[in-house]
């Protein structure tokens, strides 16, 4: 078995200062992942390129992510590579996209037997769990993308020095609602199940409801602000 | 109306899947076996996406409160309709008060009960599939329970004619006894992983574990692991896609699969494929066949070709059947 697959031999590894990665996933599906730090500046121009690539004719689906852009195709592409090369060239061009969204004011109320992973973080973080909160509740936070289960947000904004690791032993039903750090990622648990991510507070908001118009809570561009309702530590 | 008289855990509602909700996080679900479905409805001249209900767990036994026909599709095995034993793949006719057993298939995983015009539960989102994790869709949003009752459009087709099920019409090189062959694609993350990473996902026998449903299965038969560990940003994920955790035990992602995942990539199972994998049992083994973009593309092919054929069939045999009833009635005046 050799390793000639041209799409991957011609991209680099990874991701490298300036060129993106372009690969099939299977036979329907392109994933364009952009080069560089996760920054705002580069989700603005994932934007741009969704809205480029959902008005092709070929394509059917568009799914942004964390600075990458998935393409379901209603006609699966013969020639891949030049696709890849529309995508490489339309990245090149395009200005960035800024989304006027909602803001949202997220009550939250941290600590307690919701966030019980609140003195953890601290902990890993080496600071007090009123820093912490102090912390999550400065900056505004965009809505990047949606995705993983119906109606989860990720955002962009957590103070890196909030940044802790995922627990090895997940939580097996953390409930919907609850407000949570993942690596450098804040999040708010969309459906009650598994999860690994630490709690650190909860929210009453529903982020996913089928029968709203529409369903999602949150929508790609909108803003949150978390403030404290109550504390409990 | 259907009546559910029993039936084991996890058997659902779907029809061939909710798209155009993934960027909400709104999985596909959908038919694990997308072909067998669709080869059902084309039996029955239904429109494509009519709903079944899929039946993972047996035996699973139903009564029809009204006449109606309908064909189980899927695997092969024991099929009973009252005291008369009846062919998978075959439509047939139930009368009202008929019972419907499905028992344990001999060859596959899953069977799919399509009835004439398709089991009728409320849309949502545009489909009548179960979200099971997200608890909606479907019937109430959970997999079926005894007792329940479905209401399906109903009516009779001609029946007494079937389709050759596509484990024997679309034969893959390199079927072997207790293994199935998948051909793949891979993925952006392939080169990241060591050589001989690489060569071990081509070499191995990959057994299924009992870790395995409707979200992915997951694969045991040795650790794959990257040349350097990487960092992933969240991006979009579809059933088929092979993804290596930090354990190095590949897990292919299936119907119910998230939306968006973090793993590295290897590989991606083709379109034309998936199926074979959903009928894949528990405990029994994968080999993994490397293909590109037109291979995928030509064996897609195939599959349309299959289905058209049934389509095709489908409309000839009721045709043949107006033309003999025409003849029988024009002796008789």
């Amino acid at each position: 078995m050799t390793d000639t697959i041209s799409m991957l031999e011609n991209t680099p590894f990874g991701h490298s200062a300036d060129t993106p990665t372009i690969s099939m996933i299977g036979t329907r599906a392109m994933l364009f992942e952009a080069p560089g730090a996760f920054t705002l500046a580069c989700q603005r121009r994932i934007w741009a390129l969704m809205d480029a690539c959902a008005d092709r004719a070929d394509i059917e689906e568009v799914m942004p992510g964390v600075t990458n852009l998935m393409l379901i195709f209603s006609v699966p592409p013969e020639d891949p590579e030049a696709v890849a090369g529309w995508l490489r060239k339309a990245w090149a061009t395009l200005p960035e996209k800024h989304i006027k969204g909602r803001l949202f004011e997220v009550g939250v109320r941290y600590g307690g037997e919701l966030g019980s992973d609140l003195p953890r973080v601290a902990e890993h973080c080496g600071m007090s769990t009123q820093d912490v909160i102090t912390l999550h509740q400065a900056p505004l936070y965009t809505v990047c993308a949606l995705g993983s289960v119906p109606g989860f947000g990720y955002l962009h904004g957590l103070d890196p020095r909030l940044a802790t690791p995922r627990k090895s032993v997940p939580s097996l039903k953390m409930l919907a609602g609850t407000v949570t750090i993942g690596g450098p990622q804040a999040g708010i648990s969309a459906l009650t199940g598994p999860n690994g991510w630490n709690s650190i507070g909860f929210t009453d908001l529903v982020m996913f409801d089928p029968e709203r118009d529409p369903p999602a809570l949150f929508a790609v561009g909108d803003q949150i602000r978390f403030y404290a309702e109550s504390i409990e530590v | 109306m259907i009546t559910v008289l029993e039936t084991g855990v996890l058997n659902s509602v779907q029809d061939v899947g909710r798209f155009g909700y993934r960027h909400l996080g709104v999985s596909t679900a959908g038919a694990m076996d997308p072909l067998a479905l669709r080869c059902g409805n084309a039996l029955l001249e239904n429109a494509p996406n009519a709903a079944c209900i899929e039946v993972q767990t047996f035996p699973f036994k139903v009564r029809f409160d009204k006449a109606v026909s309908f064909v189980v599709t899927g695997g092969e095995g024991a099929l009973t309709l009252g005291e008369r034993k009846i062919l998978p793949w075959f439509v047939v006719s139930a009368q009202d008060g008929d019972v419907l057993t499905i028992d344990h298939p001999t060859v596959g995983a899953r069977m799919y009960l399509c009835v004439c015009g398709g089991i009728n539960v409320p849309e949502v989102l545009g489909s009548r599939s179960t979200q099971l994790r997200g608890g909606f869709g479907g019937y109430h949003g959970r997999p079926l329970e005894q007792g329940d009752h479905l209401a399906c459009v109903g009516g009779c087709v001609p029946d007494g004619f079937g389709a050759l099920p596509p484990s024997q019409a679309l034969k893959v090189t390199c079927e072997k006894e207790k293994t199935v062959t998948l051909r793949v694609i891979p993925a952006t993350d392939y080169l990241l992983f060591s050589e001989d990473s690489r060569k071990h996902f081509w070499d191995a026998s990959w057994q299924i574990t009992a870790q395995s449903n409707r979200l992915g299965y997951r694969l045991k038969g040795g650790a794959l692991k990257l040349q350097h560990p990487v960092e992933l940003r969240s991006y979009g994920v579809i059933p088929g896609l092979i993804q290596v955790p930090p354990a190095g035990e590949p897990i292919v992602q299936m119907a119910d699969a998230n939306t968006a995942g973090g793993y590295p990539r290897i590989a991606t199972v083709i379109d034309a494929d998936v199926w074979r994998l959903a009928q894949a049992r528990i405990g029994s083994y994968i080999q993994f066949q490397q293909c590109d973009q037109a291979e995928g593309l030509r064996a897609m092919q195939e599959v349309d070709d299959y289905l058209n054929n049934i389509q095709d069939i489908a409309a000839l045999y009721k045709k043949s059947l107006i033309r003999r009833d025409a003849g029988k009635a024009g002796k008789k005046s």
